[in-house]
């Protein structure tokens, strides 16, 4: 085949691509995405659910056919040439398919046999990819039981058996903790350097994309902008402010405040204070807000395109029928010594902690840290060992009915039912909280006008866009009026607008005097909590506002720390600890 | 090395990493070990078709030496327990009561007409459980014609057709034990839940799991896994085989009157069918759920239901008669039956051979031709 001479690794020329959805519905996925991969560099495609950033990869992998436009890679066509294309290429796609029921060092040679590595190449590849993954301790174990920053490490292992020329990697850290994140960045960016790797990658995180040689933002099929990530950032230059209250508002109140401003693009809160960005360089007028100028990153810029490409924001101000009753002060959740045990594994070590009402509390830690289990206990999903648990007042041991009457759950992947629509699934959670006739009724009205839901009534749920799903599972999860809140990585894999959205939502209940009880791998998120707890191998680690959390890190610039830096610190330090007593 | 070296290479890891996962999965091994002789227990020792001490109301209006001769002939034989009722009242009754399943009436003047050849005898029969009811009709009528028969045989009454009926049942099987017809069944079934099923299954695995995505993006080629799909499994249903093989001669006395090898190239045969159907549905459906459901529609209650193996083919209505020639596992209960009970009967195994390997081939292209590396 023809190989042309000094053609960049990737040229994508004006693709497009439709898809049919059963339902005969058409999704225009890429509509005239055009970009070019430069050699040795690091390229980030970022952009929301449903931007096309999965099915551009694919396509550069050779597994999807452009209808229209060209994809070169490697100097060769991707869909003519796609066995070519895939022997030199590494593709790393978002549920990687590690075989579970394999051991690591099963599912390595697996991959190194099907790029035909010989024996003698894998004596000096095995011993580096170990090392740098750190998995070199491992290799016996079952891929299934490995902790899930450990799997990905184990997939991009397998990706990097053949010491591909190109890299592709389809959202590598979803779903992993920011611990596990850096690192394995740190091994992308290695190969980068040291192998002379060209590498592209999709994340949904924004702050990833700093480092990056080259960002292509998408949106709905479109290439948004593209650049250096410092020239996306300095499209914010001179709109980037910190904001603070003259009137002591919490950073919280402030952020729900400012976000629903027409002239403020992006708020969130930020080590204590408001991080603003404006649409125009002019200020909106409020005195009661202190504003000080600080240098636009990534993420400024991108939400500065992401919200001029969107328009208006959904209202997302909740108005609750009723209060829950109780007074302010009390303890809504109450866990003394928490012991849970499988085996002989402990995965959650004598934990203690307690929730006031109206709070919105945050646990916090690692893959593996023990936070899903005592999730699940104290939502009376499974038993403790051990240890006091009281939940709206009721002892979960005894009386566990009455506190789950009590709790809404928001699970990580929103247990709602696919085929079922809105409206149905609505009517059918509502009969299971055994809400019936006038009342059930009332509240299914509540919950579709509070959360927009009546325009999307009749559509099967499984179709529904990533953001109303998240909506909708939380209405379905208020149906009962419940007096605490249970969000299970609610916003895994939202888009940056959904999941404000949705903080806007939780901060309204808060408000309110709901109580709501939050884990997210999204340490920026932890500044809307009232109080966090980080654990880690099923230990409490530290426990406290954001400001207390923040206050035990220490940047080496001279910045602020931010709550990813503390976090960091924190269950380092305790893991050399561990270390070192052993 | 060269390309042919390097796609050997990468099919032989690809089989040994689905061996690895079959031997790590409980399921596969219950499937392929467990299943068949469960099976095989469960057809000889529970499921028999055949009828032991059958409760039947004898209604003798008017004795005579006839009717005692017939009664007692049915009291002695094993397959009958007769109640002598003197009224049809009382023999209906008993029936409505589930006390009998069937009926015997003898007429008030069945001496007289047997005298002058042309008696007619009642027979009625619970036909709730249709099966057992043909069952036992013909066991009743091929009584009463053994009895005539011996009767006749002194000289007393006219010989009366009858008696051909039962001949034909006896043939092949003289102790008339079902499990010797059922035995052959169960390799069918074991056969077709290996190969059609489990490889349906773990193929739309690979497409829920993700796996399929990755493997893709590799050197291997779609006819590279189909095979390393195809091989394990094909190995696994000839162990299948030889459990149910084994455990037929063990347990049962199962006789084997054919050739061990062509029992061997049949089953390969039809196991290939089996694997390309599975092959086919699985690149149609990605799901685990839908492939199961696909699979156990088109081939295993089929094999089941239309194969010959529990209900005869010949007795079936004719439109069922000529679905059933769509089926593969007709023709391989056909030639399984006869390699067991008759032996290497050329005539009736080659032309089920021939459409078995026709069935396989084209099958196998479906599935080549069908597996392509794309995603959506």
């Amino acid at each position: 085949m023809p190989v042309r001479e000094k053609a960049q690794p990737v040229e994508i020329e004006r693709v497009h691509k439709t898809f049919r959805r059963e339902n005969g519905d058409t999704v225009k996925a890429l509509a005239g995405v055009s970009f070019t991969a430069q050699h040795n560099t690091l390229t980030a495609l970022v952009g929301p659910d449903g931007g096309g950033k999965t099915t551009l990869l694919r396509m550069i992998a050779g597994l999807v056919a452009a209808d229209e436009g060209s994809a070169c890679v490697l100097g060769m066509d991707a869909a003519a040439d796609a066995q070519t294309v895939q022997e030199r290429i590494g593709y790393m796609p978002q549920k990687f398919g590690l075989y579970e029921d394999l051991t690591v060092q099963q599912n390595l040679d697996l991959y190194a046999d099907l790029h035909g590595i010989g024996i003698a190449a894998r004596q000096t590849i095995y011993p580096r990819l170990m090392q740098m993954t750190a998995l070199g301790p491992f290799t016996r174990r079952l891929a299934g039981l490995l902790s899930g920053g450990m799997k990905q490490k184990l997939g991009l292992a397998c990706t990097l058996v053949s010491s591909p020329d190109l890299l592709l990697l389809d959202e590598p850290t979803v779903g992993v903790d920011p611990l596990s994140r850096r690192e394995l960045w740190e091994i992308v960016r290695r190969q980068v350097r040291e192998s002379g790797m060209t590498v592209i990658a999709s994340t949904s995180y924004l702050d990833e994309a700093e480092f990056f040689d080259h960002t292509i933002a998408l949106h709905l099929g479109k290439v948004l902008a593209e650049g250096r990530p410092q020239e996306i950032a300095a499209r914010a230059a001179g709109r980037v402010f910190m904001a603070s209250s003259a009137t002591k508002a919490t950073a919280r109140a402030l952020q729900s405040r400012l976000f629903r401003q027409p002239e403020i693009a992006d708020a969130v809160p930020e080590a204590g204070l408001v991080r603003v960005v404006t649409h125009e360089a002019e200020l909106p007028r409020n005195e009661n807000v202190i504003y000080a100028p600080v240098t636009p990153r990534f993420e400024d810029g991108f939400m500065l395109l992401f919200r001029a490409a969107v328009g208006d924001i959904q209202a997302t101000a909740i108005k609750l029928e009723h209060r829950p009753e109780n007074a302010p002060a009390e303890t809504a959740v109450e866990v003394r010594d928490l012991l849970r045990t499988f085996g002989d594994f402990v995965a959650v070590n004598h934990v203690s902690f307690d929730v006031r009402r109206g709070e919105i509390y945050g646990l916090l830690g690692p893959n593996g840290a023990g936070k899903s289990t005592t999730f699940r206990m104290l939502c009376g999903l499974i038993p403790a060992t051990g240890g006091q648990l009281r939940v709206a007042g009721a002892d979960l041991r005894t009386s566990r009915a009455e506190a789950r009457a009590k709790l809404g759950y928001v699970a990580q992947k929103f247990s709602l039912y696919g085929d079922l629509s809105v409206d149905e699934n609505l009517d059918f959670f509502a009969s299971a909280y055994g809400l019936r006739g006038d009342r059930k009724r009332t509240r299914i009205a509540w919950a579709k006008a509070q959360f927009d839901l009546g325009a999307m009534a009749t559509l099967p749920s499984g179709q529904l866009p990533g953001g109303y799903k998240q909506r909708l599972a939380m209405a379905a999860a208020l149906l009962h009026e419940p007096e605490i809140l249970f969000l299970d990585e609610a916003t895994s894999g939202a888009d940056p607008l959904a999941r404000r959205e949705f903080w806007g939502r939780i901060t309204a209940l808060a408000e309110q005097g709901v109580t709501v009880i939050v884990t997210t791998h999204f340490m920026e998120e932890a500044e809307y909590c009232d109080r966090v707890i980080i654990m880690d191998g099923g230990v409490a680690l530290a426990e406290g506002s954001p400001e207390n959390i923040r206050a035990r890190a220490k940047r080496s610039d001279g910045h602020e720390p931010t709550m990813e830096d503390a976090f960091i610190a924190i269950v380092e330090a305790s893991r050399q600890d561990l270390r070192k007593a052993a | 090395m060269s390309e042919r070296q390097q796609g050997i290479r990468r099919t032989l890891a690809m089989t040994r990493k689905e061996t690895w996962q079959i031997l790590r999965d409980p399921s596969a091994i219950a499937i392929g070990v467990v299943l068949p002789l469960l099976m095989l227990i469960l057809f000889g020792y529970g499921l028999s078709f055949d009828i032991k001490n059958l409760p039947v109301a004898v209604v003798v209006e008017h004795s005579s030496a006839d009717t005692s001769s017939a009664v007692s002939a049915l009291r002695l034989s094993p397959w009958f327990a007769v109640h002598q009722v003197g009224t049809m009242n009382e023999a209906e009754q008993m029936m409505t009561e589930h006390k009998v399943n069937a009926i015997l009436r003898f007429p008030p003047n069945f001496s007289r007409d047997l005298a002058r050849g042309d008696a007619t005898l009642l027979v009625a029969v619970n036909a709730t459980d249709a099966n057992t009811a043909r069952i036992a009709l013909a066991y009743v009528t091929g009584a009463i014609g053994i009895w005539q028969a011996r009767d006749a045989k002194d000289g007393m009454t006219v010989p009366e057709i009858a008696n051909i009926a039962i001949e034909s049942r006896m043939w092949f099987n003289e102790t008339n034990q079902s499990q010797w017809f059922l035995v052959p069944g169960v390799i069918v079934m074991v056969m077709t839940l290996i190969g059609a099923l489990l490889t349906s299954l773990v193929i739309a695995r690979e497409w829920e799991r993700g796996t399929f995505e990755a493997l893709f993006a590799t050197p291997v080629r779609p006819s590279e896994i189909l095979l390393s799909k195809t091989i394990p499994y094909f190995v696994m249903g000839m162990l299948g085989l030889a459990f149910s093989v084994a455990g037929s001669q063990l347990l049962f006395g199962v006789p084997l009157r054919g050739s061990l090898w062509l029992l061997i190239v049949v089953s390969s045969l039809y196991l290939l069918v089996a694997l390309g159907i599975g092959l086919v549905i699985s690149s149609v459906s990605k799901s685990q759920f839908l492939s199961n459901q696909l699979t156990f529609l088109v081939t295993f209650l089929p094999a089941i239901m239309l194969s010959g193996f529990i209900f005869d083919i010949r007795s079936m209505p004719v439109a069922l008669q000529l679905i059933t020639h769509i089926f593969p596992a007709r023709y391989f209960v056909n030639s399984l039956q006869t390699i067991f009970l008759a032996g290497d009967v050329w005539p009736v195994i080659l032309p089920d051979a021939a459409i078995l390997a026709v069935m396989a081939a084209v099958l196998m292209r479906i599935a080549v031709k069908s597996t392509r590396k794309r995603i959506a």
